[in-house]
């Protein structure tokens, strides 16, 4: 038993170290003088000042930033509304079919939601005239792919959630709807929280989605960074990394936060 | 109720189910390059026969396969002993410990494939860090090579792997494993007879979300990868984006949907029955 604990922690050290050694790298290099990655040039801030006043960079944050702020508002409410659907009906007309929608996202290769939605987007442009593409449709492609990710958060705290107090809320006279906002939601919106979050972050890392349902006009932040990374290594773009590692900590930190308050 | 049901039910129905009926319609379809879209609808197996005749593509279902079977087994052997390892620690250092594992999924994808390029890039840090150490003087490249393709899969679905495994295996009942000791049985035996099978959930949940996303990967084989290793998802991308023909690209997307997300979601939705009560 020792033997095999002592193994299984020398295997978890390289695999924290296997993790995170590439992001401390990029790191650590956002701060390199040198204009080649691979060569140390001495110290210097000159890439994060560039970053910050990298005007494509920037418009592109902020269209990202909107973009998944309104994505995972929606994901949100409907992500809430199928998680509830799935842990509170046993069974209804077409809840198997129900059951694969939601996780099918979650393992689609990316690529076939994204042509998917891309065509839906097109057919709906030549029968109706629109919507044009770009704000409108990254938000409700990322929305579509966020919703099986809070739905399963939903799902699983209304799982283990104490339903003598809905009951009770009902014995004394409360609608429905009701018990719903002033008991069932205030309890599990720590877990539509962190869908949210997750549903935000979803959205703020997409690349091949976004590309297919994007028009010429809108460039999202990943766009960006894909189409600068592709023509090789680019120190503004370490200091990007190290700007979004540093912010998905924070998240992260919140969100297990929000996750561990117990009612 | 009813309304609660029906708004994620339409929602999904809309964007997500309705979409696959014009992606099909679309594969049925022949490229036209001279109209827009670059498509003339019609009913003809084409595309669908190009993908099976032609040994271009053929070789980019292979390669795909491969690729994903042979990173998400190197996964499993460092993921399994990783959350092994999280599921036996102290109970109040598993959540930070599962942090660390789920905080690299919170940051960007693209940013941690591309942290990889520096370090494997022509005359890269791993090849200086190679040379100074003395392991070996001319190291080869990896970047541009499947070696780059799987280091990327393993790296960037390894947390994928890890989570599911770990569920399964922290509700692991002790007990048995002490019964199992108590009776003669030795450690690696007691592993091999009782914590392996029962976590094979784990390994099938982990297994799936690696393989799947793995097979159709763009990003991974788009950076990391040469121009000579074809994955069936960069060739749906290059048949979008470069060729223009979106009824290949269809086509692609189709197989991808049956050959492999539907047997799988089947497998999935009968384990999930047979784990229900009956009614």
């Amino acid at each position: 038993m020792i033997r095999c604990a002592r193994f299984a922690f020398t295997m978890l050290g390289l695999g924290y170290a296997f993790l995170y050694l590439p992001l401390a790298l990029v790191m650590f290099y956002s701060f390199n003088e040198s204009r080649l990655v691979t060569v140390w040039g001495g110290f210097s801030t000159k890439w994060w000042s560039a970053l910050f006043a990298n005007e494509a960079m920037l418009r592109a944050a902020w269209l990202s930033l909107r973009i998944a702020a309104v994505s995972a508002t929606i994901a949100a409410i409907i992500g809430l509304a199928a998680g509830y659907a799935l842990a509170r009906t046993p069974s209804f007309f077409g809840r198997g079919l129900f059951g694969s929608m939601i996780i099918a996202p979650m393992v689609m290769p990316e690529v076939v939601m994204g042509i998917s939605m891309l065509l839906l987007f097109v057919g709906a442009e030549r029968l109706f005239g629109g919507p044009e593409r770009g704000f409108l449709t990254i938000t409700l492609a990322h929305a579509t792919f966020s919703i099986s990710f809070v739905a399963i958060v939903v799902q699983a705290r209304l799982a283990d959630f104490d339903r003598s107090l809905e009951e009770a809320a009902m014995d004394l006279g409360a609608t429905p709807w009701v018990t719903f906002l002033t008991v069932t939601l205030p309890l599990i919106a720590p877990a539509v929280g962190s869908g949210w979050l997750l549903a935000f972050t979803l959205s703020l890392d997409d690349l091949i989605l976004t590309q297919f349902v994007a028009g010429a006009q809108s460039q999202t932040l990943p766009m960006r960074v894909y189409s600068s990374v592709r023509l090789g290594v680019d120190p503004q773009i370490n200091v990007l990394a190290t700007v979004v590692v540093t912010v998905a900590a924070c998240a992260l930190i919140l969100s297990g936060w929000l996750t561990r308050q117990k009612a | 109720m009813r309304a609660v049901i029906a708004l994620p039910f339409v929602w999904l129905g809309v964007f997500f189910l309705l979409p696959f009926a014009l992606v099909m319609a679309i594969a049925l379809g022949t490229n036209a390059p001279d109209s827009v879209p670059p498509v003339a609808l019609g009913f003809s197996p084409k595309s669908f026969a190009l993908l099976f005749t032609d040994d271009l593509y053929l070789a980019a279902w292979l390669t795909s396969l491969r690729i994903a079977a042979t990173s998400t087994v190197v996964t499993l052997l460092l993921g399994y002993p990783m959350a092994y390892a999280i599921a036996r620690a102290v109970p109040r250092r598993r959540p930070l410990l599962l942090m660390l594992v789920i905080l690299p999924f919170w940051t960007s994808f693209l940013i941690r494939v591309y942290a990889w390029m520096g370090l494997l890039a022509d005359n890269g840090l791993l090849e200086q860090f190679l040379r100074w150490s003395g392991i070996a003087q001319n190291p080869p490249t990896i970047i541009g090579t499947e070696w780059a393709i799987h280091l990327g899969i393993v790296y960037a679905y390894l947390p994928f792997m890890v989570l599911p495994l770990y569920a399964t295996l922290e509700k692991l009942d002790a007990s048995l494993l002490e019964a199992a000791a108590d009776l003669g049985a030795r450690p690696f035996a007691a592993f091999l007879t009782i914590t392996l099978p029962l976590s094979l959930p784990g390994i099938v949940a982990g297994c799936q979300l690696v393989f799947i996303p793995a097979v159709g990967e763009f990003v991974i084989p788009d950076l990391l990868g040469g121009t000579e290793t074809l994955m069936i998802g960069k060739v749906l991308w290059d048949e979008f984006f470069t060729n223009g023909d979106w009824p290949l690209a269809s086509a692609v997307a189709i197989c991808l949907l049956v050959l492999l997300v539907g047997p799988i979601s089947l497998f999935q939705r009968q384990q999930a029955r047979s784990l229900e009560p009956r009614t």
